[in-house]
């Protein structure tokens, strides 16, 4: 792309091709030959690590797409059973999901570079600005994305976000009429954000090739911010740049792996494991950790259309970056005082996103509205102010003197740039874990589980004794309709054989049919049944239990969380905590008291938990000593029920656990190895380039 | 890419050039397994593929039923005694597929014929009753099957499959 390129191919065949389509000589004159500063840090492989990650996000989303059902009835459904029945469906699933925040993490990265080192200014503006449409674009496709799953958080994400639209004066109700193609969120507004999140990829792809083409006419910028002038200020991008990408990416990737295999919810929201329900908003409506610091602007602002302005203004306004800041200098590295305000516009970032992911409610109020001014600020009063009043230290003549004045600290970098990644990482993205159970509830006590840690692993006799717990008391009432008899004899489950499993499911009765004669029948339950509802609907449900539908448990583990607080999600990610949803299940099992501590008032039918959020719980007691033996000696009491039933039902919500951290055990030994092996290759080819 | 120094080693630097390229074919190779594995059916489609019983009482002499396993259709043919008569004279040189009636039906059960119901020519499902030769025809390019469910004329160019199946009882098959 950088001009006619005299590559000619030596084979015949390729010969005859590249007279009639010159594509070899494109490829060689753009990825082989094209002169690449030789100059360049570690932050400039995020360019090659974003390629990687949209083309992964493709791959993986093309592959889901084949199992998801894009219906408001079966996509929760569909989904639960591309983690649970797909080969690698969970995989792919958390590769996916974990994806889009790993594409954000490193766009975020990306930007900031740009900004630091000035890559908006001439000749770049139209690089820069393609680069925020294809943020956009990015933003758009990850918002329909997560709507996907149809869990609460998808379904009230949906809401909120399209009734932004309805500020536009005039025209606002119609375009979010438009926009969900009925009178609320439903079936259609679904089937639509589907067909758009597959299209949108490819549109970014196709305004990626010309965020490249613009790459290579304007060349790239570099940490000095002096244009390349001679033939010892570049190399060749193959094999320089190509190797160096390489170790970047294959650094990322072992970021990238610890969430999909340890961590895969770490970055979620657990109300999203919950189906959605039009009925009820969740406590909390938070969007993903890469929105927020955006939606914190959006409600800093205490006018419904001003708000909305100012969150897309926010946005909009990098395009008019390269104008906004005039100053002749490229690189920060060489004005001492724009680099200040870069760090501190980087923290009020941070900060906003922290905003974003707390209630909108005093402090908090007031510190995203002074935070909010900081951030227009920077753009609008800083940039253009130090343009004028700032003295730059002199640049280096060229990139090689660049290189020759710095000949230390280049091993620094790389360790700089993942410990940089993980702590603005854990930093980001921990302000989310929004939970259920955080309105007035005590933190229930973080307990032992043998499946915590990436060695974990699910205590046998445990999820056998959980699974009676589960069959003589919970059933009654709960559901746990995603687990199928046959998972029982599943690896990394309770450990039955397939006949005892066949077995267990004969002593249940399946509604099934219709038969010949049109009529519905029972018939004994096979391994492929899955375990039936206490009741044939959720209006039965409540109407049984004083208003209150007893949830399905099949997800109740992942789909109930509280919050940890700063610093302790920060301490989870290195931890790997996981564990929220099981010790609330257990508390909550555990919580129950005969009466309510003084001023506490239970209304008429509830009862008094520790551990249930407002202490009002419909549920009575279900648990008491005694009430379930067990054949191998285990106490029968209730702190053993709570601890059994509570891993039975961490079992339910992911049977594929142990899988999971045992391919991630295997995938993190490969990529260190690689890493490593990466490293050195990466210090050999360039040994030739000092 | 070759333009190293001399004074670097160059066999301890081919080998760290073929390791990492190794590691990453590697890597790449392992890959793509669960990106194509995913395509095979799931556990839950594996688990509903599951034996099924059928109960032969409701079918009269003459008479055949569909049942469907695997999503395939199995016809099951209460045959007559002119069919299976007709099904075990022919000589085996004339068939295209050649197989005794004997090894297409359970000893004993003569009268039951058990066979996926899908032509092995493009995979139309050919239909009982019709053409030529006592069994079934299909109608999408002209194959002709026996009472046992041979080839007998036409493009197809094998016997209708015989699933696998038992007989419970008299009366009560189980087939899968
Ligand atoms: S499919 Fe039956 S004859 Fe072609």
């Amino acid at each position: 792309m950088s001009g006619p390129s005299d590559f000619q191919p030596s084979n015949p065949a390729l010969k005859w091709i590249e007279r009639r389509l010159p594509i070899f000589g494109l490829i060689h004159s753009s990825f082989v030959a094209y002169p690449t500063p030789r100059n360049l840090n570690y932050w400039w492989t995020f360019g090659a690590i974003l390629s990687m990650m949209l083309a992964l996000q493709i791959l993986t989303g093309v592959i889901l797409a084949m199992h998801y059902t894009p219906h408001a009835d079966l996509a929760f459904k569909s989904v639960e059973l591309i983690v649970r029945d797909v080969n690698y469906g969970w995989l792919l699933r958390n590769m996916h999901a974990c994806g889009a925040s790993m594409f954000f993490f490193a766009v975020y990265i990306h930007m900031f570079r740009g900004l630091y080192y000035g890559s908006y200014k001439e000749p770049r503006e139209v690089l820069w600005i393609l680069g925020v449409i294809i943020y956009l674009l990015m933003m758009a496709t990850g918002f329909m994305g997560y709507v996907l799953p149809w869990g609460q958080m998808s379904f009230w994400g949906a809401t909120v976000i399209t009734n932004l639209f309805s500020a536009v004066p005039y025209f606002g109700e119609s375009i979010v009429t438009l926009l969900w193609g009925g009178y609320s969120v439903g079936n259609p507004t679904l089937n639509r954000f589907f067909s758009l999140h597959y299209l949108l990829p490819f549109v970014i792809a196709g305004v990626v090739v010309l965020h490249v083409w613009a790459l290579h006419v304007a060349g790239q910028n570099n940490p000095a911010g002096v244009e390349a002038k001679t033939e010892k200020d570049t190399v060749p991008f193959t094999p320089y740049a190509t190797i160096k990408d390489m170790f970047g990416v294959s650094c990322f990737l072992i970021f990238f792996a610890w969430f999909i295999f340890y961590m895969p919810n770490y970055l979620g929201d657990a109300d999203n494991y919950i189906p959605a329900n039009p009925g009820v908003t969740p406590a909390h409506i938070v969007p993903e950790w890469y929105y927020l610091p955006f939606y914190a602007i959006l409600r800093s602002i205490p006018n419904k259309l001003a708000g909305v302005v100012a969150m897309f203004s926010a946005i909009i306004i990098l395009c008019f970056l390269p104008w906004l800041d005039s100053a002749r200098t490229r690189s920060s590295k060489y004005r001492p005082l724009a680099k200040q305000f870069f760090w501190i516009f980087v923290v009020v970032c941070i900060l906003l996103g922290y905003l974003g992911s707390q209630p909108p409610e005093g402090i908090y109020v007031i510190a995203g509205r002074i935070l909010t001014v900081c951030y227009f600020a920077y753009f609008l009063i800083v940039l253009p102010l130090l343009a004028r009043i700032e003295t730059p230290r002199p640049v280096p003549n060229s990139i090689a003197d660049d290189v020759l004045a710095k000949s230390k600290g280049r091993a620094a970098t790389a360790a700089s740039v993942m410990l940089a990644m993980v702590v603005a990482g854990s930093l980001l993205v921990g302000g989310t874990q929004n939970a259920k159970a955080d309105e007035g509830g005590t933190a229930p006590p973080a307990q032992k589980w043998s499946f915590s840690g990436p060695f974990g692993k699910f205590d046998r006799g445990s999820l056998q004794r959980g699974l009676k717990v589960y069959k003589e008391v919970c059933a009654a009432c709960h559901g746990l309709s995603y687990v199928a008899f046959r998972n029982l004899a599943d690896p990394g489950g309770p450990g039955y054989s397939p006949a005892q499993a066949a077995a267990f499911a004969s002593e249940y009765k399946i509604k099934d049919g219709p038969n010949d004669q049109g009529e519905m029948f029972e018939r004994p339950g096979r391994p492929a049944d899955y375990f039936p509802s206490p009741f044939p609907n959720e209006q039965a449900a409540r109407a049984a239990n004083g208003g209150a539908a007893p949830p399905d448990l099949s997800l109740i583990t992942k789909a109930r969380s509280y919050k940890r607080g700063f610093p302790q999600f920060a301490i989870d990610f290195f931890t790997q905590y996981q564990e929220q949803g099981p010790d609330y299940v257990d508390a909550i099992l555990q919580g129950f008291e005969d009466k309510a501590p003084a001023g506490v008032t239970i209304p008429e039918g509830s009862y008094y938990n520790k551990y249930f959020p407002g202490h009002a719980i419909k549920m009575p007691k279900p648990l008491s000593d005694g009430q379930v033996t067990f054949d191998d000696g285990s106490p029968a009491t209730v702190k053993q029920y709570a601890h059994d039933v509570t891993t039975f039902l961490m079992w339910a919500a992911e049977p594929h656990m142990e899988e999971r951290k045992r391919i991630g055990m295997q995938v993190f030994f490969f990529l260190v190895v690689f890493a490593f092996l990466m490293y050195f290759t990466k210090r050999k080819v360039w040994a030739n380039a000092h | 890419m070759t333009t190293a120094s001399s004074a670097d080693h160059p066999t301890r630097r081919d080998f760290l050039f073929v390791a990492t390229g190794a590691a990453a074919a590697v890597g790449a190779a392992a890959t793509v397994w669960p990106l194509v594995a995913q395509m095979n059916p799931d556990a839950a489609t594996i688990a509903a593929g599951a034996p099924i019983e059928v109960d032969l009482t409701p079918i009269a002499e003459g008479q055949d039923i569909k049942v469907f396993w695997r999503g395939k259709p199995i016809y099951i043919s209460h045959r007559t005694k002119k069919q299976i008569q007709e099904a075990q004279s022919v000589a085996l040189s004339s068939l295209p597929d050649p197989q005794p009636d004997s090894a297409r039906v359970k000893a004993g059960h003569d009268q039951w014929l058990v066979v996926i119901g899908i032509c092995t020519h493009l995979g139309c499902i050919p239909i009982a009753h019709e053409g030529n030769y006592d069994g079934f025809f299909c109608p999408c390019h002209g194959s002709q099957y026996d009472s046992s469910g041979r080839i007998r004329q036409g493009p197809a160019p094998a016997n209708l499959a015989v699933p696998p199946y038992a007989f419970l009882s008299d009366t009560k098959i189980q087939i899968g």
